[in-house]
């Protein structure tokens, strides 16, 4: 017997046809800038600009224009690192996971999920280039490379190195991923273009026909790399952990890191998803592509990750009390209640407190309570990587050496300089790309839509 | 006519060759080309290929390569080649001088290490038995204040540079026609400059030497004179001393001598096996110093009580000998002072009571004491006279009221700057208005200097042929290891040539030992030159106390109730002679960690009761007023502190020191009271302290003071638990498995290292070492240790391989983590030198991306600068804290400026250059002095032997006068280091052989962590009764 669902909520609103979806999303491509845009580009190009010139002082200058000391080696650099990683994973894992779980919801956003994935970690690429103290070597060094020191290696005990190869890897599938999916909407556009527009695109279309055969091979091709990508979900963030984990430092040295950091990262992609979704579907009238329905369902996401990450927290500090080691005792301690209680504290309210509030439907279906959620749980997040890193160094083994950090004007001229670089790539994308995946949307259109329904 | 320069056509044919001769068709062939010989650019295109365009292109790139390639050469940097090379001198090879450290009352004698002709490292004389063996902070920084680029260039008279004729005569027509002048030294206690003065006043009849200290012990000489009829500094032994009591007197810091007692005072200290008793020290002061934080029993009491201290133990003890007691006031809380008289009777004839006074009552109380004790011929030596500190305080104040009268027509200030380091200093200033000349030889415009008609400056220690006599009969001597490196003269032979005397200082000093000198007098005196030290026997007399006890008693001051100054040398830059040494003013403090700054010591509570108001190194400006002068410096919170005193250290506050000494601090001197006709360093009355709301960083290398209870840090016990049990105060971690709790020894995750040759290491024995600092300043000219400056400092980024952390205890209840962050009102101090622990299962070794830092076959852990990226992964993942990062380009960087040897070409002179000047970027850290143990080895290698023990050793072990540290080999069973641990070899569960420490005592930091290091520190042990511990 057959039966379908009846009452499952439409997934495109507002009586769209598959004419109104390409005319909606290619509109924004081929019309003039907006002075909206304009704005925000004008705004993320200044970011960018005073960025460039915090990042310019630090390699000029030497890491010592940063904050850092004898005691705290790393502080935003890797906490920034870290966050922006995380960021990245919602990304992959809506385009990829949801894409083998068969979540069709997942399609109107999967395409601005992947490029902010794209982007976060060109973002959090920076980082470990430039925290190196010599840069200029340090990008070759750190790569497995032949040279002519003779038997000269990397050491691959080093779980900098596995970030090197678990970044790298993650960089290169998601930017192939994502570009596939592309080529349909391109091969669009070029279609309805004239003039330079339609050779650039004709490029980026990489000869597209719309044959059947070019959409067998695309669906095997998303599909293969969906396979490649889901473990990536885990495995980045896990080696991220390791940096941490494998370490001696009370605070650092937990078994539990790396599903945690998993979870901390898809709730705070997550959050960065909805951050910047509510502004895109706002600026680009995409409402009935970007639904409540979609907040909600990813409101419901960043609960149950803030959850896990909350028991993560808890977890930490019992393992601590139980584990009967003074070292570590102080290091939970000291974060509760030492000089960083503010930034511990903060980090508990941000992601633990605040993500509980999506239990209330209303929350959870308000526009400017998401948005709120979202940008407090991204504070958390980043919070949350600057308490493990900061307040575990800043008090370790030997009391003598224990040390403050105070971060300089270019600890935050850096951050703000990858939020320039970050925002920059994503206007650039909302307007010259498609911002939704058209080609997927048609697909719902019919089965989904409220025009079909009637 | 002009010369026709036009050949004249000869027709005569010139040949280029043979070739062109005999018609080679091969020369033909090119003969018309540029390049005759054979060029492979045209050969194809001949050929009509036409691929002439690729070889075009291929030159091009090559053009353009080489000519890029050439603009970016290198500057050719400054080297001059040796054209005939001096015989001693091998370029990579270090010669070994012996020689004398000498800074006005300090004195120590020392071996210079030079590398092609330049002095890079002082390192003590093992021979001497004034000085120990052993270096103070301040003899090791000497080497960098020779390559000081403001020391004077040239003579100067009247500003104007001049020749050293033209200065001779003016100062010979200006010494002939004065009526008085007096020659203006600290103690000078070289027999041949004294006789070189003494020449001076046989031409000049109206000469008169006065000498001053600027920390005298007139208190302690004129004492003895009205004690025993010697006008004498004794000869102290701690070594000897079972029961010690100190009021005041610094002697493990500041006082007389300290690198030779720090030496004895260890002797005593030092447990074993064989050896279960150690001394007892007792300690009464104001300021927490050294000796203090070293005592086992440390009363603060305010500066005005110590007289009335002494004249109680006096009491105490007269009345158990059976002697009258003297009148003195009782005191309120006087427990511990009885248990040290106790203690002192129980101990006679190897006891010793000193004291930093400079009331010569007090120091007959002492003397008192001291002779009921039976001290005299058992711990303390009259007949061995000490010279360092002559300075008559009478004589000085005297020649200032003179210099005021105006009746001195000039001055000969013989490397004295009393206008900086005397109390009167201003009063000099102006007096000398009134002279019609002054002299100074100051090596630099100093103060007095500035002031001064003429200046002839000597040279520098180094620079410098010399004599002295520290002690009776202990003499010793100094040679150039330099030829001066400005156009500067020995103030010796200035005095020579004032004197009219054609003799070299050198030919004196030479004909004068010589006269000495028995047999083969080359022989002699190449063998004086190379021991640097020989003692003759002196004469002992019989001496017996006839002080008077009772008028002294009556006369020592009673307690006051204001607040009281207690002026102190630190033990940084000391007198400040050479507070232009980089090195030295980054050397943190060894009680305050503090640096480049002097500050007003506060307890606690008065801090709290002034109201001010503290950050992370951040305190507020106070203004000190003591009579009509008012001065404004910083506060600095120091436990232990005695209620109602304030501190303040000499040395800082100079105006005309120098770029690096300049600005830094505020200068004490004039707070000294010399109103009782002595230098009196403690102010007693008038003394009134407000804050004036200023803030004021205070840059400290260590800013939490107590260790938390942290047991796998600091391991301590009391000396009655060691003699039960000798492995009293370890602490023992276990760790669970499932099969029961194991050694964190005894399961690892490591392979282990094989060490087939040698394995270094080292042990720290926390009961000797008594924080004095010299061996970081030794390891910071070791191994090429940049000075960053205060604003780095206090950015928490000094970059000292090796630091002394220093801890406080703490009154908390333990389990209350935020009250155990104080240090308790007058804490117990221990001193923990820290370095890079070469761990054999090291943590920063596996986090290496690219293998920077890395094992070696003898254990060590070795940093490859050139490898290293910069991460810090390293440094976070150093449970020890060891590791220092270049944040900064620290050399050739005018922000650095007073990183003075790396960034000028003359104190670049003073770096090793066995060791790498680090760039930007890369890690840093102890190396275990790697170029010294390859030395070493390399030495013994061309000899064809194995390095004998003792042979290698770090800079820090050499340099401490303590001998805390020891370095050795491991695998050696024979070093001390292998008997100190009592080393075994065992085999382990993999069947490979391990080495396994027996001895109870010793311990590694963090030993749960298993990273095995390669340094023992031995348990601190403190002579006190159990339930005071």
């Amino acid at each position: 017997m057959h039966s379908e669902a009846v009452v499952r909520k439409p997934l495109v609103t507002g009586g769209k046809t598959v004419h109104d979806v390409t005319e909606d999303i290619c509109k924004r491509v081929e019309e003039k800038p907006v002075k909206s845009w304009m704005a925000a580009m004008a705004v993320s190009l200044a970011l960018l600009g005073f960025g460039a010139y915090a990042v310019f002082t630090l390699v000029w200058e030497g890491i010592g224009s940063w904050g850092l000391n004898k005691t705290v080696g790393w502080a935003w650099d890797i906490t920034n690192f870290v966050w922006w990683v995380g960021i990245g994973h919602a990304g992959t894992l809506i385009s990829a996971i949801l894409l083998l779980f068969r979540q069709r919801w997942r399609m109107s956003i999967n395409r601005a999920a992947e490029a902010m994935t794209i982007f976060a970690v060109i973002c959090a690429l920076q980082f470990p280039l430039l925290h190196m103290g010599r840069p200029w070597i340090g990008a070759i060094w750190a790569l497995p490379l032949p040279n002519t020191y003779g038997s000269l290696w990397v050491n691959f005990n080093s779980p900098l190195l596995w970030d090197v190869f678990a970044i790298s890897t993650y960089f290169s599938v998601s930017l192939v991923f994502w570009y596939i999916g592309l080529v349909p909407d391109f091969a669009t556009i070029r279609d309805r273009a004239t003039g330079i527009s339609k050779a650039v695109y004709g490029a980026l279309s990489l000869g597209w026909t719309g044959g059947a055969k070019d959409w067998s091979r695309y669906e095997t091709v998303a599909l293969v790399l969906a396979g490649l990508a889901t473990p990536l979900v885990l495995s980045v963030h896990t080696i991220v952990s390791f940096d941490f984990a494998t370490s001696v430092i009370p605070g650092w040295h937990t078994t539990i890191f790396p599903p945690y950091f998993v979870a901390g990262a898809i709730f705070s992609g997550f959050a960065m998803v909805l951050t910047l979704l509510l502004v895109t579907r706002r600026v680009f009238n995409l409402e009935d592509y970007i639904t409540m329905e979609h907040m909600s369902v990813m409101n419901i996401i960043i609960m149950v990750t803030g959850s896990i990450v909350g028991i993560a927290y808890i977890t930490e500090l019992f393992i601590a009390w139980y584990s009967g080691v003074e070292g570590e005792q102080y290091a939970f301690y000291n974060r509760a209640l030492g000089p960083y209680a503010w930034a511990y504290w903060s980090m508990m309210t941000c992601n633990v407190i605040s993500p509980q509030l999506f239990w209330f439907k209303r929350i959870r279906t308000n526009i400017a309570a998401t948005f709120i959620i979202s940008i407090i749980v991204n504070i958390g997040m980043w919070f949350e990587r600057f308490v493990i890193i900061v307040t575990s160094l800043h008090r370790d083994f030997l009391p003598s050496s224990w040390a403050m950090f105070y971060p300089t004007w270019v600890d935050v001229g850096v951050y703000i300089f990858t939020f320039g670089l970050f925002f920059t790539l994503f206007f650039l994308f909302a307007k010259f790309f498609p911002v939704i995946n058209m080609a997927e949307v048609k697909s719902i259109v019919k089965t989904t839509g409220e025009k079909t329904d009637k | 006519m002009g010369i026709n320069h036009k050949m004249e056509n000869t027709k005569k044919q010139y040949w280029k060759g043979l070739e062109e001769l005999t018609k080679n068709p091969e020369y033909e062939k090119y003969a018309d080309k540029e390049f005759p010989e054979y060029l492979p650019v045209g050969e194809e295109a001949e050929g009509g290929t036409g691929a002439s365009r690729r070889d075009f292109l291929k030159l091009m790139g090559f053009g353009v390569a080489a000519a890029s390639l050439a603009a970016c050469e290198t500057p050719v940097r400054k080297a001059i080649p040796y054209l005939n090379k001096p015989a001693d001198v091998d370029p990579g090879v270090p010669n070994y001088y012996a020689s004398t450290y000498v800074n006005g009352s300090e004195y120590c004698s020392v071996v210079v290490k030079t590398r092609e002709g330049r002095p890079i490292k002082i390192d003590g004389n093992k021979l001497s038995s004034v000085s120990g063996g052993g270096t103070s902070s301040q003899a090791q920084a000497s080497v960098l204040s020779l390559y000081d680029k403001e020391r004077l260039t040239a003579p100067e008279l009247g500003g104007k540079k001049v020749s050293w004729e033209d200065l001779d005569k003016e100062v010979i027509k200006q010494l002939s026609s004065a009526k008085k002048v007096a020659l203006v030294s600290n103690s000078v206690y070289s027999p041949s400059t004294l006789k070189s003065i003494e020449g001076l006043q046989n031409k000049y009849p109206s000469l008169v030497h006065v000498q001053y200290d600027q920390v005298s012990a007139s208190g302690i000489l004129s004492a003895n004179e009205s004690s025993f009829g010697i006008k004498a500094l004794p000869s102290y032994d701690f070594s000897k001393a079972d029961t010690i009591v100190s009021f005041d007197a610094d002697f493990l810091g500041s006082w007389i001598n300290p690198t030779l007692f720090s030496k004895q005072f260890a002797q005593t200290r030092k447990l074993s096996n064989g050896k279960k008793s150690m001394s007892r020290l007792y300690s009464f002061e104001s300021n927490l110093s050294l000796t203090g934080a070293n005592a086992d029993y440390r009363t603060a009491i305010k500066a005005s009580e110590q007289g009335v201290f002494v004249a109680n133990l006096y009491n105490a003890i007269a009345s158990k000998v059976g002697m009258s007691k003297v009148s003195a006031p009782k005191i309120a809380d006087s427990a511990i002072l009885m248990k040290a008289a106790a203690d002192l009777l129980k101990t006679k004839g190897r006891s010793l009571v000193v004291s930093g006074s400079n009331n010569e009552n007090v120091q007959v109380l002492v003397n008192g004491i001291n002779s009921m004790l039976a001290s005299y011929g058992a711990t303390i030596n009259l007949n061995s006279a000490v010279y360092t500190k002559k300075g008559d305080d009478k004589e000085m104040i005297n020649f200032i009221k003179g210099l005021n009268a105006g009746s001195y027509d000039g001055v000969i200030f013989y490397n004295a700057n009393p206008v900086y380091d005397h109390a009167q200093g201003a009063q000099i200033a102006t007096g000398l208005k009134k002279a019609k000349f002054s002299i100074s030889t100051s090596d630099r415009k100093d103060e007095t200097a500035a002031l001064a008609t003429v200046i002839a400056p000597d040279n520098h220690y180094l620079e410098s042929w010399n004599d002295f006599e520290p002690v009776a009969g202990k003499f010793s001597f100094s040679q150039p290891t330099i030829s001066p490196l400005f156009d500067t003269r020995q103030a010796q032979e200035s005095f020579l040539a004032w004197a009219g005397d054609t003799a070299s200082y050198f030919d004196m000093l030479k004909s004068s030992w010589s006269a000495s000198l028995t047999g083969d007098i080359q022989a002699g005196w190449d063998k004086l030159l190379q021991d640097g030290v020989v003692e003759k026997t002196i004469e002992t007399t019989e001496i017996t106390f006839v002080g008077d006890v009772s008028s002294a008693a009556q006369k020592v001051s009673t307690p006051a109730s204001g607040l009281e100054l207690v002026i102190y040398e630190n033990y940084s830059v000391g007198t400040g002679i050479q507070a232009n040494n980089p090195w030295l003013q980054e050397m943190p403090d060894p009680i305050t960690k503090s640096v480049w700054d002097n500050y007003i010591t506060v307890a606690p509570k008065m801090a709290e009761e002034l109201g001010l108001v503290l950050g992370d190194m951040e305190t507020q400006l106070v203004s000190l007023t003591v009579g009509n002068q008012t001065i404004k410096a910083p506060a600095l919170v120091q436990p232990g502190q005695a209620a109602g005193t304030i501190g303040l250290a000499l040395g800082y506050g100079r105006t005309n020191g120098g770029k690096v000494a300049n600005k830094v601090g505020v200068n004490a001197y004039p707070f000294i009271d010399n109103t009782k006709g002595f230098q009196n360093k403690s102010v007693t009355s008038g003394v009134k302290l407000e804050l004036s709301g200023e803030k004021y960083r205070v840059a400290q290398t260590q800013t939490h003071e107590t260790y938390m209870g942290r047991e796998n840090v600091v391991q301590e016990s009391i000396l009655s638990k060691y003699k039960k049990d000798e492995s009293a105060g370890r602490y023992h971690p276990m760790i669970s498995t499932y099969s029961g709790a194991k050694k964190p020894g005894t399961i690892s995750l490591w392979k282990g290292h094989e060490y087939p040759n040698h394995h270094w290491g080292m042990t720290i024995d926390l009961n000797s070492c008594t924080g004095c600092g010299a061996c970081t300043v030794s390891c910071q000219a070791e191994n090429n240790v940049p000075v960053v400056g205060k604003e780095e400092v206090l950015n928490r980024r000094e970059m000292t391989w090796l630091r002394i952390d220093r801890y406080y205890s703490s009154d908390a209840p333990e389990g209350d983590l935020t009250a155990m962050e104080i240090a308790a009102e007058n804490p117990e101090v221990t001193f923990q030198p820290m370095m890079c622990q070469q761990c054999n299962n090291a943590p920063c070794e596996t986090v290496c991306p690219v293998a920077a830092t890395n094992h070696s076959s003898e254990g060590l852990n070795q940093m490859a600068y050139n490898r290293c990226i910069g991460t810090r992964y390293c440094a976070n993942n150093c449970p020890y804290k060891v590791r220092r990062f270049n944040w900064f380009k620290y050399h050739d960087n005018d922000q650095f400026a007073d990183n003075t040897s790396m960034n000028n070409d003359l104190g670049k002179m003073v770096l090793n250059p066995d060791v790498t000047v680090r760039a930007r970027g890369v890690m840093e850290k102890c190396s275990f002095c790697v170029q010294r143990i390859q030395a070493g080895k390399l030495n013994a290698k061309q000899e064809g032997r194995r390095p004998v023990d003792g042979e290698i050793t770090s800079a820090c072990a050499s340099a401490c006068p303590s001998e805390a540290l020891v370095f050795g080999d491991l695998k050696d069973p024979n070093s001390k280091i292998s008997q100190m641990l009592k080393i075994k070899e065992v085999e382990n569960e993999k069947g490979k052989k391990d080495l396994e420490v027996t001895e109870p005592r010793a311990y590694h930091m963090l030993e749960e962590l298993r990273v095995d290091p390669n340094v023992w520190y031995f348990t601190k042990i403190r002579n006190k009764e159990e339930n005071e511990a």
